[in-house]
């Protein structure tokens, strides 16, 4: 037990620069090689939870062949739990714009897309009054970058990149297959970065703080700040920003009730902590990543209950494609409804385990791919819940 | 009202999306006549209009109501008392989730994550959100609708 509080970091909130875009007007003077230097160096991960390494999404994009190229920035934020994109957006959209007019320079893109979940509608009249400034702004920088805001409806699986393209393409929210991948076959099949929101703002707070500084906050295998999204049974709920690479004791110390039984890192895609292996969990690339969803349970709560809630969500937003993911969604759903009524031996859980599993290989896309990691770490941790 | 939204988006089939969510923002659905006169003016079959348009939960397809009031029914807003709220909700508008009023000004629909966890629960109305909601609140919100 810690009696320290958490370091709060204000890199991704803090306040703008007093002069409107100064980051990005000081940025778009450099040359490329020493930005992609500088986010390298930085040691930048994605923040939608896959963590791939920035720089290298960008590079291959700049160097896949073709005139045509796109920056994407990817904010259908849909993963349960999770809700920091939607106060990123709402408190420094300029930060986002930057990001993304930077990433144009780099990759030679002369337009971007922010895709917005319908869900955030509410948003669209205050983004497009930034996007005014950012388009004046820009003008008289000097780039021709635009950025258009395309709407989601309603559609998780939106939020994976290549179904995002689908959408934005005008066609069912149906994952592709991969390779290709973005870099070289993205939007309307070009070469395209597509980054998540709070992404771009890192990489404009590296351009402004130098890559030394930023690789100063965090771990050697995860840098910088993460914005997490607390939730559940926490006194304290809302957006947090703290240094990524802590350990899920000091967490809950902070967070907690004081009773608490479980976290689910990550949202219902991620994994669900159990109290005893609180002190050995590490939130970040090295340990449990998370795109920032972190819901907390205390010992009131049927693991069944949460279990159940996140099978419904994923028999529904599976997008049907595949079928381990649509048949894989529904049977792990009436299994365990059968194993908690009886209809079925308790050794039916094993099967079912089994079959997430096997959803885990054959899966086309992330989503059916991760629907064992809650699935397993829940049924293997709270067992008896399932049953009795 | 299909001719001025491919006015304004255009007819390429990346202005499917914007409008569709055009068409539901006028009229709250899109009816099949819509879907085959999106379909004539982009230039695709019906069928590709229907696949795209039935796959979104946002763009409905059958007849909603002026006010389409989606509750999220995710862990955290569930364990934060939805049932009350839907119970209320029903209560009210007298009728059950997924209908409509008969006089066609509210639907009452069950949504996933809206991202309001950290205040659930929480419910759209159109586009409108709505957080920290108890049984009193949502008298008040729902008698004002009603009145709109």
């Amino acid at each position: 037990m810690s009696e320290s509080k958490l370091k709060r970091v204000d890199l991704i909130f803090g306040e703008y620069s007093d002069i409107k875009y100064k980051v990005l007007a000081d940025t778009l003077i450099r040359s490329n090689e020493d930005i992609l230097k500088d986010i390298l160096d930085s040691g930048l991960r994605g923040r939608g939870g896959a963590g791939f390494p920035t720089s290298i999404k960008w590079r291959l994009t700049a160097e896949a062949p073709g005139n045509e190229k796109y920056v994407v920035c990817n904010a259908d934020e849909g993963e349960p739990g999770t809700f920091k994109d939607k106060e990123i957006l709402t408190r420094v959209p300029r930060k986002v714009f930057s990001g993304m007019a930077i990433c144009g320079k780099v990759i030679g893109a002369k337009k971007g897309y922010l895709y917005l979940r319908g869900e955030y509608r509410f948003l669209l009249p205050d983004l497009n009054k930034e996007l005014e400034t950012f388009h004046e702004f820009a003008k008289e920088l000097g780039t021709d970058f635009n950025i258009e805001i395309c709407l989601g409806s309603g559609a998780y699986i939106c939020g994976e990149e290549s179904a995002l393209f689908e959408s934005m393409e005008g066609g069912r929210g149906e994952p592709r297959n991969k390779p290709p991948y973005p870099t070289t076959s993205g939007f309307l099949k070009k070469p395209t970065v597509i980054n998540n929101v709070e992404t771009f703002v890192n990489v404009l707070m590296i351009m402004r703080l130098g890559a030394d500084q930023y690789k100063k906050l965090g771990t050697t295998d995860s840098r910088g700040s993460k914005v997490f999204s607390v939730s559940g049974d926490t006194p304290i709920p809302g957006i947090y920003e703290l240094e990524l690479g802590m350990p899920l004791d000091r967490f809950v110390d902070e967070f907690g009730d004081g009773d608490t039984k479980a976290v689910q890192v990550g949202g219902a895609s991620g994994f669900c902590v159990p109290r005893k292996k609180f002190k050995n969990t590490v939130i970040g690339f090295e340990g449990v990543p998370t795109g920032g969803s972190m819901m907390i349970f205390n010992s009131s709560r049927s693991m069944y209950n949460v279990l159940h809630n996140y099978l419904e969500f994923f028999e529904e937003e599976s997008c049907g494609q595949c079928t381990p993911c649509r048949v894989g969604c529904q049977q792990l759903l009436k299994g365990i409804i059968a194993v908690k009524k009886g209809e079925k031996k308790t050794g039916y859980l094993d099967q079912l385990m089994k079959l997430s599993e096997s959803m885990k290989i054959t899966a086309k896309c992330g989503l059916g791919q991760s629907v064992a990691n809650s699935f397993s770490s829940i049924v293997n941790n709270f067992r008896e819940e399932m049953i009795y | 009202m299909i001719q001025e939204l491919v006015e304004k988006f255009g007819r390429d089939r990346t202005s499917l999306m914007p409008i569709l969510q055009g068409v539901v923002e006028f009229k709250n659905y899109i009816s099949d006549q819509d879907m085959t006169e999106i379909a004539k003016e982009l230039d695709l079959s019906a069928a590709q209009v229907f696949g795209t348009a039935t796959f979104y939960s946002f763009l409905d397809t059958e007849p909603r109501g002026k006010y389409v009031i989606r509750i999220c029914k995710s862990i955290t807003c569930d364990m934060h008392g939805k049932k009350t709220i839907i119970q209320t909700l029903e209560d009210m508008l007298k009728i059950k989730t997924g209908e409509t009023t008969p006089n066609k000004k509210f639907t009452l629909l069950e949504t996933n994550c809206l991202g309001w966890c950290h205040e659930g629960p929480a419910m759209l109305i159109n586009e409108k959100p709505f957080s920290g909601l108890t049984p009193e609140k949502i008298h008040d919100i729902i008698s004002e609708y009603m009145h709109k």
